[in-house]
């Protein structure tokens, strides 16, 4: 097929738009000195060392780890379940469910964290307990889509069917039978929604404030005093979304490959 | 089947608990709150009338809006183009272009207002480049100011447009350009007569789905200069939780105005879509 060159522009225009920041972040973070001349006047491994050094940096990343993970995991345990008890057996509660989603859509974090301010602050409620909440609201459209999608395609109505007529509980075959069938589907929306909260600030700054320092507030503190370290965390960052989006591509290429497509 | 669905009760019960926890109930308290005093007493519509009033929150608005729709358009207008142009390459291509997008929509943020930084702040890369090269101009350019803010909006809407604007593509199928070239139409008029009206719900969806998304954003322009852009998010953000400016209600019923913004956007672009669906009929 011959392609006029200003495909190539096209691609090229957007690549590079998306591509120069990081890169630049990336160069910056290596910099020893650069704040005079067009390239940097030597490179170091400095900057990492400081911030792999620093207690603050670590128990940040660690903090920003287990939030995410916990409202991860607190979402998985309760809306796969769920959705799958709505699809199956009360599939006119499937609308109200949507109805849910494009609420998560109309309320983005600013306006949430107003109401849960509003309701919560100096309630017994501790507002760390009160972000994973939060977060949790915020990743049902990825969890719902994602368990939606996998329980269409595996067509799990048949197979509760079978398994139960040879004998198989409910809950059984919701554990045996369907949850193996949906395994990949449902880590694809869960490492999505781990790497959504991973990078989020708005929530965990107004409603945790500076009680609970994540990677995100602490990269914002870091923003002000030293330019090479910020660069840093953004690249580790950045390295840690990789990794998770290599393994969702990878796993959404298996299921897509064995499901005989 | 009329025996009670255990597994139903016992799975449903705590999501629609978490649910009323963490949405209705902040919902609900947020829009209480909009409709009281200062300190939270009586009943009254002052926060609202003091905002129809007030010309910093119209600014704000109107500032909101119109970087949520510039952006959005000029995002949607590259990622037309390059979308199309990924459609054209080989499937290995195409697939590697769509994860390098999905892997930068992650990139928003903290992170990304960084980034810019090092490219275009006071002392950015770019900034000292244009300098030496004595491109005036350039080198003069702020990225604290509207412009600045312009194009790290641009940076995080344009992955996602494209993402969601490649799969539209699919459904302008090969066969009927073949079918329509066959009968004599120039790729224009293809373009003009048939992929033009199938795309468009689609295009309008895409469209309203960035500019809700810039509306509500909030962390890249806070990163840049903290509380100065007159932004709806962040005056939100600053009335509910500014230590000497707090003023909780007022931000309350700010913020149902932007969640009503965001509500009549989408329903804005549901109407449209179905418009077109039924023209199209």
């Amino acid at each position: 097929m011959k392609r006029p060159l200003y495909h190539y522009f096209m691609i090229g225009a957007v690549v590079l738009y998306l591509f120069v920041p990081i890169l630049a972040t990336l160069i910056y973070s290596f910099a020893t000195q650069w704040h005079k001349t067009i390239l940097p006047e030597g490179l170091t491994l400095g900057w990492y060392r400081d911030l792999f050094g620093d207690v603050r940096f670590l128990e940040a990343l660690g903090r920003s780890l287990l939030l995410s993970f916990s409202a991860t995991a607190l979402g998985l345990v309760v809306m796969v379940p769920t959705i799958f008890s709505i699809v199956l057996y009360a599939p006119k509660l499937e609308k109200f469910i949507q109805m849910l989603i494009v609420m998560t859509y109309a309320m983005p974090g600013v306006i949430i964290a107003v109401g849960l301010i509003r309701a919560y602050s100096g309630s017994r409620i501790p507002m760390i307990l009160v972000t994973v909440g939060a977060y949790f609201v915020g990743i049902l459209p990825y969890m719902y889509q994602g368990t939606r999608n996998s329980l269409r395609n595996i067509h799990a109505e048949s197979l509760m069917e079978a398994a139960e007529m040879l004998g198989a509980s409910r809950f059984t075959a919701f554990s045996k039978v369907i949850i193996p069938n949906i395994l990949s589907g449902i880590i694809v929306s869960s490492l999505l929604s781990f790497s959504i909260l991973f990078g989020e600030f708005v929530l965990v700054n107004l409603l945790a404030g500076g009680h609970f320092e994540t990677i995100q507030t602490y990269l914002y503190q870091k923003l002000n005093t030293s330019g090479h370290i910020a660069s840093a965390i953004v690249v580790c960052y950045f390295l840690l979304i990789c990794v998770l989006s290599t393994i969702i591509v990878r796993v959404t290429r298996s299921k897509k490959g064995g499901g005989g497509r | 089947m009329k025996r009670i669905n255990g597994m139903l009760f016992v799975s449903i019960i705590p999501f629609f608990i978490l649910i009323a926890l963490f949405l209705f109930i902040p919902l609900f308290s947020m829009i209480y709150a909009s409709f009281q005093g200062d300190g939270g007493t009586g009943f009254t519509f002052n926060q609202y009338a003091e905002i129809f009033q007030n010309f910093y929150y119209h600014q704000a608005f109107k500032n909101s809006i119109m970087i949520s729709l510039l952006s959005s358009l000029i995002a949607m207008v590259m990622a037309i183009f390059a979308a199309y142009s990924i459609t054209l390459f080989s499937k290995n291509i195409q697939d590697r272009i769509l994860i390098f997008a999905n892997l930068t929509s992650n990139f928003a943020g903290i992170p990304l207002a960084f980034a810019f930084i090092v490219l275009l702040g006071n002392s950015g890369l770019f900034t000292l480049l244009f300098r030496a090269w004595g491109w005036e101009t350039l080198s003069s350019f702020n990225l604290y100011s509207w412009s600045g803010l312009i194009l790290i909006y641009v940076y995080f809407q344009l992955p996602l447009a494209v993402m969601l604007l490649y799969p539209v593509y699919q459904g302008v199928q090969a066969g009927w350009k073949e079918a329509a070239s066959l009968l004599g139409a120039s790729s224009l008029q293809f373009w003009v007569r048939i992929g033009a009206p199938v795309m468009l719900p689609s295009v309008a969806g895409t469209f309203s789905i960035l500019f809700a998304n810039a509306m509500g954003a909030y962390a890249s322009a806070y990163a840049l200069t903290g509380s100065t852009y007159n932004l709806v998010t962040i005056r939100v953000g600053a009335l509910t939780t500014g230590d000497i400016f707090a003023r909780p209600e007022l931000g309350s019923a700010l913020a149902v105005l932007l969640g009503l913004t965001l509500i009549i956007a989408m329903f804005i672009n549901e109407w449209l879509t179905r418009k077109v669906r039924r023209d199209l009929l």
